[in-house]
Formats: C-alpha cells, structure tokens, sequence
C-alpha cells in the first residue's frame, strides 16, 4: 500500500545513488562496470521522478520513467555494441585502450 | 509499518549499489545490480507508482540486466580479468572522487532539506498513466519510437564482424569468404 514518506527522504536516496554511480563512472576502468554505473544514475534519476510525481500524485512522474527506461534500452544496446568491438580489437575491456581514434 | 518498509528498502537499494561500483567480478556485480533494481521497484510501490515497479522489475532487472549478462558471459571474463580489476581498484583511487561526491550529496540534500512536504499516498494506477501517456505526450511517445529504431540500427550495425575485418585487409586474406557465406542463406530464406 502507498505511504506518505517525506520527500526529501527520497529525493536524499536518489541523491545518494547518483552520487554512487557516478563514483563508479569516476573510478573504474572495466567498460562494463562503467556502463553499470550508468545504468545506477539514470536508475537514480527516475526514482527522483517518480517521487516528484507522488508527491502530487501525478502520473507524469512515471511517464518520465518510462521514457529514461526507453533511453537506459537504447543506450545499453549500442553500449554493449561498442563493448564487443572493443574486446574484439583490443582484447581487453580496459577504456584506456581506446584512447585513440583512427578516421 | 509500511514507512519502516520503505526505509529498509533504502538501505537494500544503497548497499547493493555500493557492491554494484566496488564488486570487481562483472557477474556478481550484475547480481548486486538486479538486487539494487528490485529494492527501488519495491520504494516505487509504496511511493504509489506500480505500474513503474512492475516495469522496472521487468524491463530493468529482466531484460537490461540480462543483456548485461549476456555480453559478460560472451565475452568469458575469467579469473585473470578478476585479478586485474583488484590490481585497478586501488584504494587510493577511491578518496578523490569519494570525497567530491561526498561534498555534493551533503550541498545537495542541504538544499531541500527541512521542507515538510510528504508524498500524496494515493496511487496512481497503468490506467492513469496509460491516458497521459498517449494523451498530451504522445509526440514524446513517437521520438522513443525513432530512438529505439535507431538504437536498433546502430547495434546491429556495431554488431556485425565486418568491422574487425576492415581493420586491417592483411589480416583478413579470405576477404571474398563474405559472398560465399551469404549464398547459402540467400537460397535458404528462398527455400523458406
């Protein structure tokens, strides 16, 4: 059943799950883990949509989601798209190795 | 009751989140993941939004996480790679961007906190959001149809071995194995 938590509650929870992703996107080298980190911060980001559509109770905080849903869809198909080519080239899934770009 | 739910939902949602960054092996970082993903979907529940939890249980920790999966076990990430991320997951690494976020989650929770606002407690039901959504955004309805076609595109594209090969033409000798690969499929879907 819905609950009526305070806002700020949530807002700091999805505040802190960013932050979490975004030390994982700062920090790690792994491609994978990277696109982990990713997918944490957007799922952070609909969470702090949906909160604000619960707080008015207001269906276009979900809508949001499922449009950062459709995006966080297209985004890990290319991305693990680009992570096969990368381990094929330089067997390996360290970003730094590419680093460079030939035209 | 419910309140005490949602708060031990929080503290699932960020531990699981910590393993997920700090984990050095890809698949039980995946697992953490899917554990994060279900404790959000249980706070979108009781925020009032199931229809956004059961898509995120579905969608995210059904079909994303599966094709993280997929990559992760395709690309066979042994011990070796184990070893190399622990080698890579210094702890010096860690303090810089840890405390930086940490200044900006304390600025950023200092901003808003205080404010006595509470969320509504009413639900809002598929039926609600289904009205809005091909209501008055449905034009943004269309633009994630475009983005998924061209999300699809582009990884079919990216997927393909072709690339490898125009890399370097030497080291491909057997350039003209292509044609020789597409007739047989050629006759086949004839024959279908």
């Amino acid at each position: 059943m819905p609950v009526a938590v305070p806002i700020e509650h949530v807002l700091a929870l999805a505040g802190l799950l960013f932050l979490l992703g975004l030390i994982g996107v700062l920090v790690r080298r792994n491609v994978m883990f990277l696109l982990m980190s990713l997918e944490v911060m957007m799922n952070a980001a609909s969470l702090a949509f949906v909160a604000a559509g619960a707080r008015w109770a207001a269906p276009d905080g979900q809508i949001m989601f499922m449009f950062i849903l459709a995006l966080a869809a297209a985004e890990v198909a290319v991305a693990l798209g680009i992570v096969v080519q990368l381990a094929r080239r330089f067997e390996s899934l360290d970003v730094d190795n590419a680093d460079e770009m030939y035209g | 009751m419910e309140t005490a739910i949602f708060y031990i939902a929080a503290l699932v949602a960020a531990l699981a989140t910590l393993r997920v960054v700090t984990h050095v092996n890809a698949s039980h970082a995946l697992i953490y993941l899917v554990v994060s993903l279900l404790a959000v979907a249980v706070i979108f529940f009781l925020l009032g939004a199931p229809f956004a939890a059961a898509l995120e249980v579905v969608v995210y920790a059904g079909a994303i996480v599966v094709l993280f999966l997929f990559v992760v076990m395709m690309l066979n990430l042994g011990r070796t790679s184990v070893e190399r991320e622990r080698g890579w997951l210094r702890p010096g690494m860690w303090i810089g961007p840890a405390v930086l976020a940490a200044v900006l989650l304390v600025s950023f929770v200092f901003v808003f906190w205080g404010t006595d606002a509470k969320t509504s407690g009413e639900m809002v039901g598929p039926r609600a959001v289904g009205i809005a959504l091909f209501g008055p955004y449905i034009i943004a309805v269309e633009l994630a149809g475009f983005l998924l076609l061209a999300a699809l595109v582009g990884a079919w594209h990216l997927g393909r071995r072709y690339l490898e090969e125009r890399r370097g033409a030497d080291d491909f000798p057997e350039e003209d194995a292509s044609p020789d690969e597409a007739a047989p499929e050629a006759s086949a879907e004839g024959n279908a």
